[in-house]
């Protein structure tokens, strides 16, 4: 099986990040593979071990974006491939969808297409069921388990109301959620492969498509108001007073 | 202005934010409901009251289970043939999906996630949170329709009319199905954070009740989810009495503690609950980005030092174990429960 692992470079989710001077700011936190593509990675790797095969990590982003790559190779997946263009800079959703998609065509032979369910950043998590529209294969997402047979793959989709078996014929594009398992940790030979691993840089023109025109533009970004909160503590001689105490408290507030 | 709000279901449970967006679409313009699947004359009926001035339904078996593929091309051609201004969905699993591939079907795009919307010189803008909730965006979308996904609880929901009523107008059916629903199971864990008004949640803390003596042979991580049962089945009487849904932090879902659906913050779910009521969390930036919007939030955590507290309106410096259980009791007096 031929696997594609999409996956994005985010600031870390420890990182403080603030709008500064209309620009999104995270300090010297570092960049990091997207949390929710590691398990992209993850599931796709298992897949692979299930059925033989490769996975090739596919990330759009700048020069930086090959250590996202480099964690996927660590991690176990056989190439990389940076998709790089200045004109790539203010795509949206669907732009990046446009791309991929254009990628996985360009790579060809591609069964399965695994994203995680959404980047930290972002966070529309919409990407994937467009890259499956654009390439009219079937979207099976939030798959917390995958199984192939039979030129066939059944997940089994985690959503709020609980969990549906779901099936498609390959190839398909999948996004998984957490359940699929921890990502497994970068080997030390692994770590010595992605260092010397050659990422090659695709643009716009490798693939052969025009800059993709973004139909959803930001037009302000803001710091969220900071709320100022007084806090009250309760105590009391017993947990029965503190409680009876707390719970005047919220009484009083009308929240329930 | 014209606005279809699609009302999502699952086997003909409606997500409550559907028809939160219905009342925002009423206060733009005309509103007509979209309504997908096979035997819904009950959500036509309750749509009706909920205001809508139209229900266009698409009821056929080959609907009877939400797929993405068949929706999309039956919303997408009913927009193309309709033009609506603006297109608007809860937000759910199952809308991600939709709305991602009817926007690339009608060539437009999708704001998602949106909990504030305005009509003004540049159209309609969104005000959606982004990085977690660490940071806000105001976002357009040049193309047409407009399409947005809506967070619950961001707008208010109408008070239904029980006097009004309608009949829907059948659309034309797109049954290009690609996947099949072969089965399902409801998780005894199944939760729906996003519109809970009432959300307990329990941390690392949870585990860590000395006094609780593990039954024998089991070794330390056992012992230690053994404990955090216990301890999350307290957090769960006092979600119960009060009405609410059970939460957790990433640190006891990463612990096995409790399935991540629970999660918030971070890599789960954002939530604006009206009273959050934090157990054994000690409060991590990637928790707090997301339930600071709560409206009345409380803590409960031995340690006095805890950043849970910075966020808190009310605090408990205390053992949760002795704490939650006397709150469980005292509120089911006060209640009369």
């Amino acid at each position: 099986m031929k696997i594609i692992a999409c996956i994005k470079q985010v600031p870390d989710s420890e990182a403080k990040v603030r709008a500064e001077n209309g620009k999104v700011s995270w300090g010297d936190a570092p960049l990091v593979i997207n949390p929710f593509d590691e398990y992209a990675v993850e599931g796709a790797l298992q897949q692979k071990e299930a059925s033989g095969g490769t996975v090739t990590a596919v990330c759009i982003g700048p020069e930086s974006a090959r250590e996202a790559l480099k964690h996927a190779l660590a991690m176990g997946a056989d190439d990389a491939i940076l998709i790089s263009d200045p004109a790539l800079e203010n795509m949206d959703t669907q732009g990046a969808a446009r791309i991929l998609a254009a990628a996985v065509q360009k790579i060809g032979g591609v069964d399965m297409v695994v994203f995680g369910r959404q980047t930290l950043d972002n966070g529309a998590g919409i990407t994937p069921a467009q890259t499956a529209r654009i390439l009219g294969w079937p979207m099976l997402g939030l798959a917390g388990q995958i199984k192939v047979q039979d030129g066939g793959v059944t997940v089994d989709r985690v959503i709020e109301e609980g969990r549906q078996t779901v099936g498609a014929k390959l190839p398909v594009v999948l996004s998984v959620v957490q359940s699929i398992g921890e990502p497994r940790y970068p080997s030390f030979m692994g770590i010595r492969k992605a260092s010397k691993a050659t990422i090659p840089v695709w643009s716009l023109g490798d693939l052969g498509v025009a800059a993709p025109e973004a139909s959803v533009k930001r037009v302000e970004l803001m710091n969220p108001p900071v709320q100022e909160t007084t806090i009250e503590i309760i105590g009391g001689e017993s947990p029965a007073e503190i409680a009876d105490k707390l719970a005047d408290k919220i009484l009083a507030e009308k929240v329930l | 202005m014209k606005t279809f709000v699609y009302i999502d279901h699952f086997k003909g449970e409606v997500q409550p934010a559907s028809w939160e967006a219905l009342g925002l679409a009423k206060s733009l313009g005309t509103a007509s409901t979209v309504i997908f699947g096979s035997g819904v004359d009950a959500i036509t009926k309750t749509a009706f009251e909920y205001g809508a001035d139209e229900v266009l339904a698409a009821d056929d078996a080959a609907l009877a289970d939400f797929r993405a593929e068949p929706y999309a091309s039956t919303l997408s051609t009913l927009a193309t043939s309709r033009s609506p201004d603006l297109i608007l969905f809860p937000m759910t699993a199952r809308t991600r999906e939709l709305a991602a591939m009817t926007a690339v079907d009608l060539n437009t795009g999708v704001l998602t996630d949106v909990t504030a919307l305005e009509v003004n010189g540049k159209g309609i803008v969104v005000t959606r949170p982004i990085y977690e909730g660490k940071l806000l965006e105001k976002a357009v979308c040049s193309g047409k329709p407009v399409l947005a996904t809506i967070r619950g609880r961001a707008f208010p929901k109408p008070e239904p009319d029980a006097s009004r009523s309608g009949t829907a107008t059948n659309v034309e059916v797109q049954a290009n199905a690609l996947t099949e629903v072969q089965g399902y199971s409801a998780s005894e864990s199944a939760v729906n954070l996003g519109d809970a008004g009432v959300i307990v949640s329990g941390g690392r803390g949870v585990s860590n009740n000395p006094s609780l003596q593990p039954p024998a042979g089991m070794d330390e991580k056992q012992a230690e989810l053994w404990r955090a049962q216990q301890g999350f089945a307290l957090i769960t009487e006092l979600a119960n009495v009060l009405g609410g849904a059970v939460g957790a932090s990433r640190a006891a879902v990463d612990g096995g503690y409790i399935p991540y659906s629970h999660q918030v913050g971070q890599t789960g779910k954002v939530v604006t609950p009206d009273l959050y009521i934090a157990c054994g969390i000690s409060g991590a930036i990637q928790h707090l980005v997301g339930m600071r919007n709560a409206k009345l939030v409380v803590a409960i955590n031995k340690d006095s030092d805890a950043p849970i507290f910075k966020q808190a309106r009310y605090g408990v410096v205390g053992d949760l174990f002795q704490i939650v259980p006397a709150l469980t009791e005292a509120f089911r007096k006060k209640l009369g429960k």
